[in-house]
């Protein structure tokens, strides 16, 4: 009815090309950016914002992140929790080495350690494809975590073996620590991951982008067309795990607060992963659509029973949460295979035409 | 200097000068392999026939452990448990076709590979809900299963060898040539070769996809049960197990994701890597190493075997 895009001429190649071509898109995207930097902080409650919104667009951030790299180049990476673990690990050595400088610039700087400890694993990508190059990436796993727990210059040698996250701030007003208000926190990370999108989106749209889809769609014709396949491969991992190190600095620094080694272990990767499957392959917006799924439905699962008066036992819930999410995951999967971008497309596409069927 | 000294040539002095300790560590090493082979061959049995690249392996090693020991605390006589196990684990196979495979059918590997996450997830909550989640004592000497060591006098030394880790790699070896009998020379298995060659072909032919994946999961099922007994009367059955199939993956890249003899030698390969390079190379980083050592034996193999010691060679056209 009112999404269509009827009277909007293009009258020049650039307005062809841009990324939201219809005019109500554009106000769509207006609309979601002022609820997320206006409406949600002046009107949401503490719970809201501190145990929804922030965990959500970090894990969102998370999970662009790993869509770069398996989404659009087509490489499986099971390591993504470990190099949100480097971020958060370089940030706060970072920080507690050089403390008079910003702490936006460490978790800037963080993403770029992540990054090159990305590249160093991602080098055998070029031999070793498919499934392969997943447990590769799992060995990355395995040994930043191990790094993380054993070796305590990591951790400043404190006797806890926990990263504790020290208050800074800009411009007077605290960012990080415990005296750090939820809404500037929000603001910081809302920021964040803005920027962030933003620039992936550019990126994916850009050269960059159609060389890795190039390669993930096909990397020895890729390499025949004069793609790279070291470079863009290794670009792809850098760019990737430059992601998720800031989601990571992002996470222990605005969200935990703390974290122990065991935060970043496998199941981060596992959680991030199913993210991205979840929301959509190879889609910026799918990351934020399977990050809301897999991270909200938890908290929801947890919250409605007891709401509507059904008493279960605290551990029986936990139970049935693990089959619930189990079943939820295949039953997506069976539903649309290429996630719920796709749906959100297939939507779009039946609002366009509506009320012909095409 | 001194670290080289440390890195290359200690170790080996001293295997030299306790020749009795390598022994018991390489035989320590051997039955973990043999039980990482197992889980692996459960792997590989399904990814050849139906190309799911099956993470509930782990998970179900342990709820078929977990079955079978629930069923006996109920009161169910251990050999009765054991064959309502078995039924457990084919209904489990069947239901996997009817609701996973059947609706996920061509869909790209990636998608099928989260299907079996989400299968891991619901057998967690289920193992958990139904038999709850804490440890449990595996039935071993119900099923005669025998206990206790041997002590060989070898190499200038005693060698304690468990009796139950014997047992596990007989029983293993009868089971690897049972399934190899059984792909070689019956008709069944003939048609899981057919499938594993070629999907399409063997439609056209008219073998039943289904009923091969049926068959197949079932027969990862019973592997998975093995292993579960095994593992469980060495320590005991919990959902701790579930993490050995994170042990597993380097055993299988390492001998190849297609390959049955790749996914034995490449057990033993790691758990003799591992056994050793704990004992000998551990102390000098600091303990754990465990955890990743086995994914860095596996990728120096595959830096010069992408596809693995005895996987397929992958070949690529345009």
């Amino acid at each position: 009815m009112f999404y269509r895009e009827a009277g909007q001429f293009k009258t020049n190649y650039a307005a062809d090309l841009a990324v939201f071509p219809i005019l109500q898109d554009r106000i769509g995207l207006m609309i979601i950016l002022f609820l997320a930097a206006v409406i949600i902080p002046w009107f949401g409650s503490s719970f809201l914002i501190q145990a929804v919104m922030i965990p959500f667009l970090i894990f969102s951030l998370a999970a662009i992140g790993l869509n770069l790299l398996t989404g659009y180049t087509g490489l499986l990476s099971l390591g993504t929790g470990a190099f949100m673990g480097v971020g958060a690990y370089a940030c706060y050595k970072l920080t507690t080495y050089f403390p008079d400088v910003n702490v936006l610039i460490w978790i800037v700087a963080s993403g770029f350690f992540s990054a090159a400890v990305g590249v160093l694993f991602g080098l055998p990508s070029l031999r070793i494809k498919g499934f392969y190059l997943a447990v590769a990436t799992l060995a990355a796993q395995f040994f930043l975590s191990w790094c993380f727990i054993r070796l305590p210059w990591f951790y400043n040698y404190n006797a806890s073996g926990a990263i504790e996250v020290p208050t800074r701030a800009l411009f007077g007003i605290p960012i990080t620590g415990a005296t750090a208000t939820d809404t500037t926190r929000y603001f910081v990370v809302l920021s964040f991951v803005v920027v962030m999108t933003w620039f992936a989106s550019n990126l994916v749209h850009g050269r960059i982008g159609r060389m890795w889809m190039a390669v993930r769609d096909m990397d020895l014709a890729a390499d025949l067309i004069g793609i790279r396949l070291l470079q863009t491969k290794l670009l792809a991992f850098a760019t990737s795990s430059f992601y998720c190190g800031v989601a990571g600095a992002l996470l222990v620094f605005l969200w935990y607060g703390g974290a122990e080694p065991a935060v970043f272990d496998v199941n981060l990767s596992f959680f991030i992963l199913f993210m991205v499957i979840i929301g959509g392959l190879g889609s910026l917006t799918g990351s934020f659509f399977g990050a809301a799924l897999i991270f909200i439905l938890p908290i929801a699962l947890r919250y409605f029973p007891p709401k509507l008066g059904i008493p279960v036992h605290p551990a029986t819930v936990e139970h049935i949460q693990f089959m619930v999410i189990g079943a939820l995951i295949i039953l997506f999967l069976i539903a649309e295979p290429a996630g719920l971008a796709r749906l959100w497309q297939i939507g779009k596409q039946k609002l366009r035409v509506w009320p012909f069927p095409y | 200097m001194d670290l080289l000294y440390k890195i290359f040539i200690d170790p080996f002095v001293q295997m030299g000068a306790a020749p009795d300790l390598l022994v018991q560590t390489l035989w320590e090493g051997l039955v973990a392999g043999v039980l990482y082979s197992l889980i692996a061959l459960g792997f590989v049995l399904i990814f050849k026939a139906s190309g799911v690249f099956n993470f509930a392996q782990g998970i179900m090693v342990v709820f078929a452990a977990l079955t079978l020991v629930g069923l006996h605390e109920h009161g169910v006589p251990a050999y009765l448990a054991l064959a309502l196990t078995i039924a457990v684990m084919f209904c489990l196979a069947f239901a996997v076709e009817r609701l996973i495979l059947r609706p996920l059918v061509n869909q790209p590997d990636i998608i099928l590979f989260m299907a079996t996450f989400g299968l891991t997830y619901f057998l967690i909550g289920f193992g958990q809900l139904i038999f709850g989640g804490e440890t449990k004592v595996m039935i071993a000497d119900q099923l005669l299963l025998p206990r206790g060591a041997i002590d060989v006098k070898m190499a200038g030394g005693f060698v304690s060898l468990q009796k139950i880790d014997i047992a596990a790699a007989i029983i293993a070896s009868i089971m690897v040539a049972t399934l190899a009998i059984f792909f070689q020379r019956t008709r069944i298995g003939r048609a899981l070769r057919a499938v594993a060659d070629s999907h399409r072909a063997a439609l056209s032919v008219g073998i039943s996809l289904e009923q091969i994946w049926v068959i197949v999961w079932f027969a990862a099922g019973l592997v998975a049960l093995t292993t579960g007994i095994m593992w469980g009367a060495r320590s005991d059955v919990s959902f701790a197990l579930e993490v050995i199939a994170l042990k597993a993956l380097p055993v299988l890249i390492l001998g190849g994701l297609t390959s049955i003899p790749g996914a034995i030698v490449g057990g033993l390969i790691i758990g003799v890597g591992e056994k050793l390079g704990e004992f000998y190379w551990g102390p000098l980083m600091g303990s754990g190493i465990e955890s990743w050592f086995a994914y860095v034996i596996a990728l120096i193999f595959l830096l010069f075997r992408p596809q693995g010691l005895f996987g397929e060679r992958i070949i690529e056209r345009i």
